[in-house]
Order: C-alpha cells, then sequence, then structure tokens
C-alpha cells in the first residue's frame, strides 16, 4: 500500500511540477481571495489584522477545493477512474498518494499566502511553531476529505459543483480549529492553542484513516 | 452479489399506517392548542416559552433522522448484506430530516429575535445544526445522481458516514468556541418547566415523534414502489435490447 | 483445456440500460478474435466486462481462469486493454508513463527498453511529453504499455482509429505475434477488410449479445443470407 502511494504521489507531484498548473493557477486564485477579502472588510487594518487567520484559512479551504478538482481532472479527464482501477495499483495507496499530493501541493500555497496575510493585513507571525503545526495538521485533514469527496464527485456529471457543497460543510471543524490555533500563536499565546490541534491532529487521522478503508470502494463504482 | 427481489408493496397505506397519522395529527394539534392557550406564560420570558414546545421537539426530530441515516447508511455497508431497505430508510430518513431541520432553524431563529436582538446567534446546537443542514442537502444532491440502485446506495451510504462522523466534531469545536467568549446560548437561562409545561412538553416530543414515523413509512413506501417501476422497466428493457438484434 | 476468456448469458448493466443483454462467448488462449457489430452493439462492453470494468449483473463471465463475478479485481494486472480515451498522462513523457504503468503492476522494468523499441520510440522521441506527441503516437505510446506489460489477455477498442499508417503495421505486427507470445486478443474495430486478414475469428454482436455461433470468417454476402435465412427475422438484412 505504502509503496503504491509514494509511487503514486511522485507522480502526481512530476505531473504538478510539469505542468505547473496549481502554481499558476490555483496560487494566484488565493491571493485573489486574500485581495478580495482585503476589498469587502479593510482597509483598516484594525479590521483585518484580527481577521487573519480566518481570511486564511478560508483561502485555504477554497484552494483545497482547485486542487482536489485537479488532482483528478490529470487523470485522464473522462477515463480517471477505468484508468486509476485498471493501473492495477492498492486503492488505499492511491488514495494516499493523491491526497500526500494534494497535502504537498496545499503546503506550498500556504507558505505564500502566510506571507501575503503578513503583508497585506499586517498580520504579526509569532508563534511560528503552532503555526506551521496547525499548517500540517489541517492541511492533511483537508487533503483527505477532498481526495474522498473528490473520487465521489469525479465520475458524476456535476462534479464541479458537487465537490464544494460535499467538501466544504465536513471541513468547518478544521476551518475553526486551524484559525484558532493560528488566533492564539498570532496574538502571542501559542499556549492557547493546544487543545486547538489536538482537535486538528483528530480530525486528520479519523479522515485519513476513513478515506483507506472507503476510496476503494468508493473508486469501484460505475 | 443477488438482486433483492422486489414485490409490488400495496398501493394503498394500510389501516396501522392511517391510525398511526391520524394520532400524529391530533398530537401535534393538541400541543399547539395546549401550548397557545392553555399553558401559562413563563415568568422570564413570557408568552416566548411557547415555542419551547415546538422547538426542542423539531430538533430532536432533525437529530433523531441524522441518527437513522447513519445507522441505515452503516447497516447497509457493514454486514455486507447490502440489504435495500438499509439504503431506502437512510434516504428516507434524510428527507424527512431535512425538513425538520429547517424548521428547527427557524424556529430558533424566532426565538433568538427577540431574546438577544437577533435572527441568529452561534449557538452551539443551533450552529451544529446549520451545518447539519448544509450536511443534509449535500447527501441529497448525492442521492439524486442517477445509476445503477446498489452503486448509488453504496456511494451515498459511504458519503453519509463521512458526514455522520463529522457532526460530533463540529458540535464540540464549537461549542468549545463558544464557551471561549461567554456568549448567550440557548440552553443558559433555563426555565423552571413544570405541571402544565412538562406535560405540554412531552406531548410535543411524542407527537412530534410520531409524524416523523408516519413520513417516514410513506417515504419509505414510495421508495419501493420507484424500485419496483425500476426492476420491471429492466426487463422491458432487456426485451427490448434483444429485439436491436433482429430488426437491427 | 480452459478457454481464455468465457462468457455465459452475460448480463451488464448502466444504471437500467443492458449493455450486454445475456451475451455468451468462448475464446481459446492464443486466439485472435475480431468483435463486429453496428454501433452500441455491446463490443465496448464485452471488452469492459472482460478487463474488471464492468459488473456483471447475472450469468457467468470468466477470463484467463479467474472468476469476475465473484471478483472482477484480481484480473485486472493480468489484462491490458486500450480504451478509447488514452490512460496515459500528458505531462509525463512516454517512458515516464511506461514506467509508472510497470511499477504499478509490479512488472519487470526490463521490458520498458524493447517494448520502446518495437513501437518505434527510439531516441529523443521517448523523451517528449506525451501531450507533445501527435494522436497517432499518443496511440502507439498505449500500445508499448501493453506490450511492455507482457499482459496475457488484450482487449482493444477500435485499436487501428487514430494510427499513422506506419502505427498500423506496427500493430498488426503485433496482432499477428500473438500466438507465438501466448497472447489472447480481442478486438472491436470497424475497419473489417485489415481486420480479418489479421483475426482467427469474428464474432458478431447486436443488441447486446453475441448473434451467431463464434465461426470462421465468412465473406460478409454470406454472412448477410444467414441473418436473412433465420426465421423472424426481416429481410433485407443489414451487414453487421
Amino acid at each position: 500500500m505504502l509503496r503504491d502511494a509514494v509511487l503514486v504521489a511522485g507522480k502526481d507531484l512530476r505531473i504538478e511540477i510539469r505542468s505547473r498548473v496549481t502554481l499558476n493557477q490555483v496560487g494566484p486564485f488565493a491571493l485573489a481571495v486574500l485581495l478580495l477579502f482585503g476589498l469587502a472588510l479593510g482597509p483598516d487594518r484594525q479590521v483585518l489584522a484580527p481577521a487573519s487567520a480566518g481570511l486564511f484559512w478560508i483561502a485555504v479551504l477554497l484552494s483545497t477545493v482547485l486542487a482536489v478538482q485537479r488532482s483528478y481532472a490529470v487523470e485522464s479527464a473522462d477515463a480517471a477512474r477505468d484508468g486509476l482501477r485498471l493501473s492495477g495499483l492498492d486503492p488505499a495507496g492511491i488514495f494516499l498518494g493523491k491526497a500526500g499530493a494534494v497535502a504537498v501541493q496545499l503546503i506550498v500555497l500556504e507558505a505564500g499566502l502566510t506571507i501575503g496575510v503578513a503583508l497585506l493585513y499586517g498580520a504579526r507571525l509569532s508563534g511560528a511553531l503552532v503555526l506551521a503545526a496547525a499548517c500540517a495538521a489541517g492541511t492533511l485533514g483537508l487533503a483527505a476529505v477532498g481526495t474522498l469527496y473528490g473520487v465521489v464527485a469525479s465520475g458524476l456529471r456535476t462534479r464541479e459543483t458537487l465537490l464544494p457543497l460535499l467538501f466544504l460543510p465536513v471541513v468547518a471543524p478544521v476551518l475553526l480549529a486551524a484559525t484558532k490555533a493560528w488566533d492564539a500563536a498570532l496574538a502571542g499565546t501559542p499556549g492557547r492553542a493546544d487543545g486547538w490541534l489536538d482537535v486538528l491532529v483528530v480530525f486528520a487521522v479519523l479522515y485519513i484513516a476513513i478515506g483507506i478503508v472507503a476510496f476503494g470502494p468508493l473508486l469501484e463504482d460505475e | 452479489m443477488s438482486r433483492a427481489q422486489f414485490s409490488p408493496p400495496a398501493d394503498r397505506a394500510g389501516f396501522a399506517l392511517r391510525l398511526l397519522g391520524a394520532t400524529a395529527l391530533v398530537g401535534v394539534a393538541a400541543t399547539v392548542w395546549l401550548g397557545l392557550f392553555v399553558t401559562p406564560p413563563d415568568r422570564f420570558m413570557g408568552n416566548l416559552v411557547r415555542l419551547l414546545y415546538v422547538h426542542p421537539p423539531m430538533a430532536w426530530v432533525a437529530f433523531l433522522a441524522y441518527g437513522v441515516a447513519g445507522l441505515a447508511s452503516l447497516l447497509y455497508l457493514w454486514p455486507r448484506t447490502t440489504a435495500p431497505h438499509f439504503d431506502r430508510l437512510a434516504g428516507a430518513s434524510a428527507e424527512v430530516g431535512v425538513v425538520f431541520t429547517g424548521l428547527t432553524l427557524v424556529s430558533g431563529s424566532i426565538w433568538g429575535r427577540p431574546t438577544w436582538g437577533a435572527w441568529w446567534v452561534w449557538d452551539p446546537l443551533l450552529t451544529t445544526t446549520a451545518l447539519l443542514f448544509v450536511l443534509y442537502l449535500g447527501y441529497l444532491a448525492l442521492r439524486r445522481v442517477p445509476g445503477d440502485f446498489h452503486v448509488r446506495a453504496r456511494r451515498s451510504a459511504i458519503a453519509a458516514l463521512i458526514a455522520f462522523v463529522d457532526v460530533p466534531i463540529v458540535y464540540f469545536s464549537v461549542d468549545w468556541w463558544r464557551s471561549l467568549h461567554q456568549a448567550p446560548t440557548i440552553t443558559a437561562g433555563r426555565t423552571y418547566v413544570h405541571g402544565s409545561m412538562a406535560w405540554t412538553l412531552l406531548l410535543g416530543f411524542v407527537s412530534f415523534t410520531l409524524v416523523y414515523i408516519w413520513l417516514m413509512a410513506h417515504r419509505y413506501r414510495l421508495a419501493k414502489l420507484n424500485e419496483f417501476e425500476d426492476a420491471e422497466g429492466l426487463e422491458v428493457a432487456l426485451a427490448e435490447r434483444r429485439a436491436e438484434a433482429v430488426t437491427g | 483445456m480452459a478457454p481464455a476468456v468465457r462468457l455465459h448469458e452475460a448480463v451488464a448493466l448502466a444504471g437500467r440500460f443492458p449493455l450486454l443483454a445475456g451475451a455468451s462467448l468462448e475464446v481459446a488462449e492464443g486466439e485472435v478474435v475480431h468483435l463486429r457489430g453496428p454501433n452500441g452493439a455491446g463490443k465496448t462492453s464485452v471488452l469492459k466486462v472482460l478487463a474488471g470494468l464492468l459488473e456483471v449483473h447475472s450469468g457467468e463471465a470468466t477470463a484467463l481462469g479467474r472468476d469476475l463475478v465473484a471478483d472482477r479485481r484480481a484480473v485486472r494486472r493480468e489484462v491490458g486493454m486500450l480504451g478509447h480515451q488514452s490512460f496515459l498522462y500528458e505531462d509525463l513523457t512516454v517512458e515516464e508513463n511506461l514506467r509508472f504503468a510497470i511499477r504499478a503492476t509490479k512488472g519487470a522494468l526490463a521490458g520498458i527498453g524493447p517494448a520502446l523499441e518495437q513501437l518505434g520510440f527510439t531516441g529523443r522521441l521517448a523523451s517528449i511529453p506525451l501531450g507533445r506527441c501527435s494522436a497517432g503516437q499518443q496511440r502507439r505510446a498505449s500500445l508499448a504499455v501493453l506490450v511492455a506489460r507482457g499482459a496475457r489477455l488484450w482487449l482493444l477498442d477500435e485499436p487501428h482509429a487514430g494510427l499513422d499508417q506506419e502505427g498500423r503495421d506496427l500493430l498488426d505486427g503485433l496482432l499477428a505475434g500473438s500466438r507465438a507470445a501466448g497472447r489472447t486478443v480481442l478486438f472491436a474495430s470497424h475497419e473489417h477488410e485489415r481486420a480479418e486478414a489479421i483475426a482467427d475469428r469474428v464474432v458478431h454482436l447486436a443488441g447486446g449479445r453475441v448473434v451467431e455461433p463464434a465461426e470462421p470468417v465468412a465473406a460478409p454476402l454470406q454472412v448477410a443470407q444467414q441473418i436473412g435465412q433465420r426465421p423472424g427475422t426481416e429481410a433485407p438484412a443489414h451487414v453487421a
């Protein structure tokens, strides 16, 4: 299973390096989201800076939807699932590989967004360890749920609208916990983030486990 | 894997079902009458307390339906029987559940307006209910995608469980979030329920549960009828397909 | 000797629509079989069932000795399928695609070199991203995957489509060498002359069923007369 996961993740990341779609499209999209939030809520930094954490994570959530859609779009369009099923790969491995590749891309995105939030909203980046931990745990949870719902939606004609509808409500706890953890870190009180980080870790572990079990059956459905 | 053989259910609701419906209707009517006219206004909340007879029962049904849908989805998948009645149960429960969830949100909002001056407060229970509403809608959207019965059933069941597991996490997170801010919750300022109020409340819970069961029974029957129609259609389709070979 | 492929009254559904309405077919090991039939007759469905992609609703289906009704996943590693769309990745080179496909099936990486050579991917051609290759080259890349995987059963859906002349000759050569390589091939094609030159026999499909017992190749006119003579059919018969 793990070998297949590494193989699939490597393949997805190599495709990304070649095509640079996430970098060229999802990145600017995330940046645009930050800018639009700034327009909507700003320009007073007194308003924006405290809201940085929440706006950051909303941008991440929306970017996850795009990243997941891209992850499945590379699988030869309409024949996506056929190709994956014929490949002879272990479905749990495919899940971990795809989710892993999405997670890596998101982390890179988050690095950029962090800088963006500091620049645009005037957030003071303190508590770096907590910021990073929240990103790591939160991203894993997002990638897992996204990849799971992504395979459900990939075979359907209404996939573009169905995926956000299914995905976003379920990851609401990630948004909440990650925002709170970031709030604590940015406010200079990283100790208060502990419980929220626990929530993120539990969520990630839970949905990675669900994904390993459920991905195979979901892939099979014609 | 064997396909369930569908036998056509009775076209008209049985006597027991109609009795149930009548009872439920009477119960709800009684609750409303008692709630509006007979029970006294509360010392603190005044006439607003009358919503108490309706809102918690509706919330209860919303979450009961959610629980039933989740359990049915699990049972559909787990012993690998893929029995169709579990899928029908899950779908029916979700449809009834979403209606009650909507009603809960509306009644909660109505209660909140005079109490806290806002149409919406981020109370843990209300927020979780709102999220439940959206999760229901997503699940129902997924069920509406056409396809083979068992394919759709399995896909919906897995999606239901993914969402089912999420709700406790949501509630816990929001609850903790709120406790950090010491904001008003619906459960704060609990009023002392006694006498006729207690009975009316109990009646409310019971009658709304009966309504749920009655709606479920009908929706379930409807689902069964639909499937029977589909199964018949398959025989026709098979015959037509084979005829292609002859007539080209 | 057990047949490589066996279908008996197999029914396969897409929702309510029966793709296959009771197809029966037997193919011995090493045979090259041409599937013929009008559009929508079920040729692609037969191939997908044998690849383990399509579920069999009722009836029997086995491929390479594996029961497809009980478990259709097991057969996928041993089967090679060529569909209408390629299952390859546009952003990867031919060689990288092959490498991924081979490692996915836990096959021998050593088979990649010979496969590339056999399909004419020499020199720089193997290192271009697939998306930049011509349609014919992409098709040939898919064939290279089949060769490199060493699958014992090939299921080809319109393999000649999109191939240039050189590609077609390569394909015909591969198909001709199947029996020697111990490979069973089923392919669906509308190019009848070419197909009948290389196929051991022809199977006709219509309405989701095999409409006449699989026989040695008959001239199209004879087939039409046979259909016309069957009781209960109307004239004029079409040539499938």
